[in-house]
């Protein structure tokens, strides 16, 4: 399978990570939004920390209920986390919806931000083709990061095409 | 009593880069007081300016939130493990 790059390109020299995304993973965010509405949706991603590849993602309750804010389940949260650690992978990041507004980080994206390694990642629902980008949050420093849609990766952490 | 505390990644630096740390307390009000001693960095991150929970940290007792316990009052007993993760929100506006 060719990777399809959905957002940014893989821009030669670019400086940040490329974001990894199995095409499995994908597709169960976009189904976990889609589900979620007219509520904002979230969840968590897990995979290997540093390198923008990601295994699988956690769909979570949005205990804010609500189409403009979400709070991921503290609970669901301390499950993934565990979860992951026995995979022997990290929880890297973070997704949700933007039910009417455009794949960006908005000003309380911005500075909720929890941590400054992880990957944001956005998906609009704001038309019927849904769009997701990924970022990087540092402070009020945001990038967004190219992200590639593959099929998984072999035992070498080298991304299957 | 003595508690394996589990730090999330962006706690970590401030804590020597360990991902477990081991703090003292009957309480969880008073382990997070034991971090900070030995973790000054830490204290702003965990608690508010008025003492209270950070907003933006979740803590755990085993399994539990302990903001449908006895928040920072809820007690700990030799052996049990405190979890802190970040608390993860936002949203459009």
């Amino acid at each position: 399978m060719v990777c399809a790059v959905f957002s940014g390109g893989l821009r030669c020299g670019y400086p940040g990570l490329v974001l990894y995304l199995p095409a499995d993973v994908h597709q169960e965010i976009l189904a976990h939004c889609i589900a979620g509405l007219p509520d904002e949706a979230c969840g968590l991603i897990a995979g290997h920390p540093g390198t923008g590849l990601v295994e699988r993602c956690y769909t979570t309750r949005n205990i804010a209920a609500s189409a403009r804010v979400y709070t991921v389940d503290p609970r669901e949260h301390l499950a993934a986390d565990r979860d992951a650690e026995a995979c022997g992978w990290e929880i890297i990041g973070v997704f949700h919806s933007h039910t009417h507004t455009a794949p960006y980080p908005s000003a309380t994206d911005v500075s909720q931000a929890p941590d400054p390694s992880w990957h944001y990642l956005l998906i609009s629902l704001a038309n019927p083709d849904p769009a997701l980008r990924s970022y990087s949050i540092s402070g009020s420093e945001v990038v967004e990061e190219p992200v590639a849609v593959c099929s998984g990766y072999n035992s070498n952490l080298t991304r299957q095409e | 009593m003595s508690v394996e505390v589990r730090l999330p990644t962006v706690l970590r630096s401030h804590a020597g880069g360990n991902s477990i740390v081991i703090a003292l307390g009957s309480t969880v009000g008073e382990v997070l007081e034991d971090l900070s001693r030995n973790y000054p960095d830490m204290k702003g991150r965990l608690l508010g300016e008025d003492g209270s929970l950070h907003r933006f940290v979740n803590v755990y007792v085993n399994d539990d939130d302990v903001r449908y316990l006895n928040q920072l009052d809820t007690r700990v007993a030799d052996g049990d493990t405190i979890s802190i993760l970040p608390a993860v929100a936002g949203g459009e506006s």
